[in-house]
């Protein structure tokens, strides 16, 4: 049975361009960064190398690339590592629709005695730059705002709310886990102090990824044990993944511009194929400012958890908001932040699409769900 | 055909997995999530359902290569079963919750899902046997070949409907053929436990459970069947019909609960033979294999799930309804349970709620 993969924003393939590469680090040039012999150098070069890699697609300079077990790491490291540093309780601010992650690590913030104000959203998921400086307290030492949601794909004004926080003496951090390689990320652009990247989202192994940290703003190590990365985060580099991490930066350089304008024009196609067939089809991912792999939408009277099984059987790979191995189905905080009733965000599907997705698939796929939907249907109505 | 099959994590529906997919149906497993939130049971306890059942029925789907998803359903359950479970015990009954879980969830709730997923039917663990009758083109419910672990009483609730989307595929069997076939298998929950209690009481503990979703009533009167107080007890929710331990009573003789009354919060009590009765009303009566019959049936009847069948004469009394009465009295007839008459050949008739 032939499978269609659209959940990219899940995670997506290792890209084979990595494979010979991170071999060769884990089997031939496998030393500890840390050791001072020749195995230890070169596997010290192999991580400088990449450093340079993903310094090169950001825009910065490789000394303010940390690199990190993933997303949720550098996240975490980013908002409690700006606390601990910090050293004291105030306010920080963040948005209603972050990822858990990042909600995670403010909630534990807030337990140790800060202030957080969740800043709202408007129906494309959009926050207010006006809001956020509305937001902004005597004592506002931090904020967060991802610069891409991985439900919808809103894309956030993150410059302007930068600008705005650095007039006050507030370190902003993004997290662009969803937007890398999606979209340009560049930090001189965005003037971010902090950014989240995850490898896995962009065709570097799980396990990895990297946090800018531009260096004088205050950060502290979350972790505790020797002094690699800057002192911000020990213990011994996963230098394979960190070997795939760097190529898959690069990677992406390469292919961004033509790839935003392919997909952009795929996932475009993908909604008019499902319109046509399901009129009454939702959708809940901006028109403008989304990344232009997402299209996130809901089908009335349909419900999401069948659906999305019986598109599994057919080999077609998609989900119905953020996964989860317990199965529990509160709707989306996203979609509800965005005032999407709901039954409606227990009737939606997040279709992402990647490198490898065709026309061909984007055809059969609308063909698939629109099958699935029409028998869902059915069978709500007891036939 | 493609067949969903409900799976607890327990023993009893793997086994009832892999046979599914040993017939040559295409097979999907699935656990219904009725429990809220990430909820795990306290250490030591063992729950139905709860994350851990979810990681054991993942694990013997794995190794026996069918599709496994969780279904999230607590709403339905919540609403279904735990307020009709809540709601019965305030009304001085004592519920069989599984009664209410087989209509409503696993043929309810979760047949719709399993049509949504293009799958024919759902099958169950259960120790019962399903039986097309050719003649009559009626599906018919036989006790398990099983006398031990017959589960067919459970069962009585199922409509035409229901019932033909069935699969029972442990009904021949015993459960130490079934733990053997695990074994064989290597599943690692071959050894498994049975779960004793309510599924979602994972404290065993029903009374705190249901004070935990309805103002209980407070001390009320032990009385005896005329009217003399007794002495108090905690509240008439403590208590079901035939109960003689934890009564606070010392009496020359034993005494036993004989019946609730939760509008004066008294609980009678009486003597092993005051627990006699030889007739009593069922409603909510469902017929299986045959229509509602026109004339009395002279029949085996059970009252409780682990109680032996004893010969009864079931008398229709109005819609939905009948009396059952009986030579030989019951003992303990306990409003809220299920009376589930079978014919000889341990067919069940039909069913309903005793009154």
């Amino acid at each position: 049975m032939k499978s269609i993969y659209l959940d990219h924003n899940a995670t997506t393939p290792l890209a084979r361009e990595l494979e010979k590469p991170m071999a060769q680090a884990a089997r031939e040039l496998f030393g500890n960064p840390s050791s001072a012999h020749r195995l230890g150098r070169e596997a010290r070069r192999l991580i400088d190398e990449s450093r340079e890699r993903v310094a090169s697609l950001l825009g910065c300079g490789a000394p303010d690339v940390v690199f990190t077990s993933g997303g949720s790491e550098a996240n975490s490291l980013a908002i409690l590592g700006s606390a601990k540093a910090h050293g004291k309780p105030g306010h920080i601010i963040t948005c209603a629709t972050e990822h858990p992650a990042v909600l995670a690590a403010v909630d534990d913030l807030v337990k140790q005695g800060n202030r957080a104000t969740r800043l709202p959203v408007d129906r494309a998921g959009r926050v207010s730059p006006d809001a956020f400086e509305r937001a902004l307290e005597e004592d506002t030492y931090f904020a967060s705002i991802m610069l891409a949601n991985n439900e919808t794909g809103t894309i956030q004004p993150i410059a302007e709310m930068a600008r705005i926080a650095h007039r006050r003496g507030v370190v902003f951090h993004t997290d662009a886990v969803q937007a890398m390689a999606k979209i340009p990320v560049r930090v001189g652009e965005l003037e971010v102090d902090l950014l989240s990247m995850a490898g896995h989202k962009f065709y570097a192994p799980k396990g990895v990824g990297a946090l800018y940290a531009k260096r004088g703003v205050p950060l502290q190590r979350v972790l505790a044990g020797g002094h690699q990365e800057r002192d911000l985060r020990p213990g011994t580099e996963n230098v394979a993944g960190i070997v795939g991490l760097g190529h898959a930066c690069e990677l992406a350089g390469q292919l961004l511009d033509a790839e935003m304008a392919r997909q952009g024009g795929l996932r475009d196609e993908l909604w008019e194929l499902l319109k046509k067939a399901e009129p009454e089809v939702v959708r809940n991912s901006p028109a403008e400012g989304c990344l232009p792999n997402t299209l996130h939408v809901s089908f009335p009277g349909v419900d999401a958890e069948g659906l999305t099984i019986a598109l599994d059987l057919e080999g077609v790979y998609v989900s119905a908001g953020a996964a989860c191995a317990s199965g529990a189905r509160e709707p989306s905080h996203v979609l509800a932040a965005m005032g999407v009733p709901r039954e409606l965000a227990l009737s939606s599907l997040r279709l992402s699409l990647g490198r490898a997705t065709t026309s061909a698939h984007v055809k059969a796929a609308a063909r698939a769900i629109a099958s699935c939907v029409a028998h869902c249907k059915k069978v709500a109505r007891g036939e | 055909m493609r067949v969903v099959v409900a799976m607890s994590g327990g023993v009893d529906s793997s086994v009832a997995a892999y046979l599914m997919k040993k017939a040559g149906h295409d097979v999907i497993g699935m656990t219904m999530k009725i429990w809220p939130g990430e909820a795990k049971a306290a250490e030591g306890q063992r729950s139905c359902c709860g994350t851990d059942a979810v990681q054991d029925a993942r694990r013997v789907a794995q190794i026996l290569d069918i599709p496994y998803y969780v279904m999230d359903m607590v709403d339905t359950f919540e609403q279904k079963v735990i307020g009709n479970f809540v709601s019965e015990y305030m009304a001085g009954r004592t519920p069989h919750p599984c009664i209410t879980c087989n209509t409503d969830m696993k043929f309810g709730q979760l047949l719709v899902k399993a049509r949504e997923v293009k799958a024919d039917k759902v099958a169950t663990g259960h120790y019962a046997r399903l039986v097309l009758d050719e003649a009559t083109g009626r599906y018919q419910v036989f006790r398990a070949g099983s006398m031990e672990k017959d589960q067919s009483y459970a069962l009585w609730g199922l409509t035409q409907d229901q019932l033909s989307r069935a699969l029972f595929p442990l009904g021949e069997l015993d459960k130490p053929r079934v733990r053997e076939i695990a074994h064989e298998l290597g599943l690692p929950v071959a050894d498994k436990p049975d779960s004793q209690e309510i599924c979602f009481v994972s404290t065993g503990n029903y009374r705190d459970f249901i004070a935990g979703k309805a103002p209980q009533p407070g001390p009320g009167a032990f009385v005896d069947a005329a009217g003399n107080t007794l002495g108090e007890h905690p509240g008439y929710t403590h208590f079901t019909i035939g109960q003689r331990r934890g009564l606070g009573i010392a009496m020359g003789d034993p005494r036993y609960v004989i019946q609730i009354r939760p509008t004066t919060n008294q609980v009678v009590l009486g003597t092993e033979a005051e627990l006699a009765r030889h007739t009593f009303e069922v409603r909510g009566v469902n017929w299986l294999a045959i229509g509602a019959p026109a004339e009395p049936v002279d029949c085996l009847v059970k009252i409780r799930y682990n109680g032996p069948p004893r010969a009864g004469r079931v008398v229709a009394a109005g819609e939905g309804r009948v009396c059952v009465m009986a030579n030989e009295p019951f003992r303990a007839v306990t409003p809220g349970q299920s009376a589930v008459f079978y014919a000889e050949d341990g067919m069940v008739l039909g069913g309903g709620f005793i009154k």
